[in-house]
């Protein structure tokens, strides 16, 4: 169905302008000669933040330039050469990677942090645990009101990510085991959005990133473990991920400098004040 | 250089800029299809366009587009129902009652109005009104198809007002003095005269007004609140054609039966704006033959 070199180009081209009209969270210029370009991951996003503004500032003269707009599409990016680094809240499925052997990229992984996802609700909800199998069950569809789970009489508004996100992913992993989300769920296109429907929200169930939990939402507790950094890192707390930085090759020059910089001790320091959970002691 | 060459190579130029717009629209049109049509290699249209579940992610994936249909139709239909008596009355208090000053003062405020950026009165929808919403009359959500028909319909009403408020200026002058010499007051002028003169112009802007809010993204797609069901009340969450598109090309694999979906809803969405447009053209050429004295 691909035709000529040109038509593939143009078509790369016209994809990559409709994307980037739609998901723009630059947060640095465009990349000059020292740059690296990162994409990807929106949960990723906020480690990928601070990291290289850090990195920038004691290395002047290097560029990062950082755009999120979900794992898959910065994997994309990374196959199709136009990023260095491809941030990713999941594994590189088959399918991926397949792709981009076939186009003679060699995807080299690594974990960055810990990244644990907890099912949030308005402050006022007096439910504070469920169980993952509670948690499948709402967002199956077959419970549906906060009364048979010991709340108020309110009907249970599930808000869930969109496909396109890996948070959504992980969650469809972890907690539904890739059974259907109900059609009724909504759908946010970012863990913000998530937070703000939340947080505003009597009737509301959401999930999001560990970093993400903030004053304005209550983080319930999985199977009677509240969600912290130390229970994910002991693998107490249920649902939780590794969080990754995709490479074409083994990292090089600037690239691998700023991978390290993430794995040093100052970086995984700047990953745990975003409420993630560091990988202490790990080998790039 | 002559003026004549000078001449010349500006119209050359001219044509080729013009040429290479319709270019560039063909080309767009062919991409579409061409990424939108191996879909029908999978499911059958009707399939597609009457399925009633879109989980375009699992295996074995579902591609039914029934529910985004009716989330982009319903919400199109209510903020036409809100756009068009504000367009029109606004469009017919400018041309036809307000004093010069107050005009002209209305008619940038309505033109400021149209430059509003859609992620603005998204933004304004999800962070404002959804609460507010919410809280005041208890609903569940205030991620509803009143929210996003509230938000599409304030975008709607600056077209609706300025086409509408050209038609009405463009009714010839003898028609209005013809009614006020049969003794007619002001308001039975406008209802009964100023308006039916101007009616196919009115219906353009109607049309127009509301391919611009089907085809609209940024607003759906913050304040819709993105179920992909058929609703059971306006206070429902609905997932309308273009926020699907939006919240999910970013992760579709690249020419995957998903992608493919993608791109044909892009083709649903193109034969509606299209059909609206031959609508309003159909309409607007029947104004242009519209003389003084066909009324």
């Amino acid at each position: 169905m691909l035709s000529g070199n040109g038509g593939d180009k143009m078509k790369r081209f016209f994809r990559r302008l409709l994307l980037a009209a739609l998901f723009p969270a630059f947060v640095a210029g465009a990349a000059w000669a020292e740059g690296i370009v990162i994409k990807g991951s929106t949960t990723v996003l906020p480690i990928a933040q601070v990291t290289l503004e850090a990195y920038m500032k004691a290395h002047p003269g290097v560029n990062i330039s950082l755009s999120a707009g979900g794992s898959g599409e910065g994997i994309k990016a990374l196959i199709d050469g136009s990023t260095d680094i491809a941030n990713a809240s999941r594994q590189i499925r088959a399918t991926e990677s397949e792709l981009a052997f076939k186009k003679g990229v060699r995807p080299v992984e690594t974990a960055v942090a810990i990244d644990a996802i907890v099912p949030i609700v308005h402050p006022a909800n007096r439910v504070s645990n469920l169980t993952v199998d509670h948690l499948s069950q709402i967002y199956q569809g077959k419970i549906t009101n906060w009364k048979e789970l010991g709340g108020d009489d309110l009907k249970i508004v599930v808000i869930s990510r969109d496909s396109s996100s890996g948070t959504f992913e992980a969650w469809s992993d972890m907690v539904l085991g890739r059974a259907k989300v109900s059609p009724r769920a909504q759908m946010q296109a970012s863990s913000g959005a998530v937070v703000q429907a939340v947080s505003k929200n009597r009737y509301a169930l959401g999930y999001i990133g560990l970093g993400y939990v903030d004053r304005t939402v209550k983080a319930l507790a999985v199977n009677g473990v509240q969600a912290s950094v130390q229970r994910a890192l002991l693998k107490e707390y249920p649902i939780s991920r590794f969080l990754y930085l995709y490479t074409n090759g083994e990292p090089k020059g600037e690239t691998a400098k700023y991978i390290k910089f993430v794995l040093s001790p100052a970086g995984q320091k700047l990953v745990a004040q975003e409420g993630f959970v560091p990988l202490a002691g790990r080998k790039p | 250089m002559t003026s004549r060459i000078r001449e010349t190579i500006i119209r050359n130029l001219f044509a080729l800029l013009a040429f290479l717009s319709v270019l560039l629209l063909g080309m767009i049109v062919f991409f579409l299809f061409r990424e939108g049509l191996p879909l029908f290699g999978e499911i059958s249209p009707a399939q597609f366009l009457f399925g009633m579940s879109w989980y375009p992610t699992y295996s074995p994936p579902e591609y039914g587009i029934w529910p985004l249909i009716v989330g982009s139709l319903i919400v199109t239909f209510l903020a036409c129902l809100i756009a068009v008596p504000f367009g029109l009355l606004s469009a017919v208090y400018i041309s036809e009652i307000a004093p010069a000053g107050i005009r002209e003062i209305l008619k940038s405020i309505i033109e400021l109005l149209a430059g509003l950026p859609s992620v603005v009165l998204g933004f304004f929808g999800m962070v404002i009104l959804a609460p507010w919403m919410q809280e005041t009359f208890d609903l569940p959500t205030g991620l509803n198809i009143v929210n996003a028909s509230l938000m599409l319909a304030i975008m709607a009403i600056p077209t609706i007002s300025s086409i509408s408020e050209d038609a009405l200026y463009a009714v010839s002058r003898d028609f209005k003095e013809a009614s006020y010499a049969l003794g007619a007051t002001k308001y039975e002028t406008i209802v009964r005269v100023v308006i039916p003169a101007a009616f196919s112009g009115i219906s353009t802007a109607v049309i127009l007004g509301m391919s611009r809010a089907i085809g609209e993204t940024m607003v759906v797609l913050m304040v819709a609140g993105g179920a992909a069901a058929i609703p059971q009340s306006i206070f429902d969450s609905v997932r309308p054609m273009p926020a699907s598109i939006a919240a999910e090309m970013g992760e579709a694999p690249f020419g995957s039966g998903h992608y493919h979906a993608l791109f044909a809803t892009g083709i649903v969405l193109f034969f509606i704006t299209l059909a609206f447009n031959l609508v309003a053209d159909y309409l607007s050429n029947r104004f242009k033959e519209e003389g003084s004295g066909t009324l």
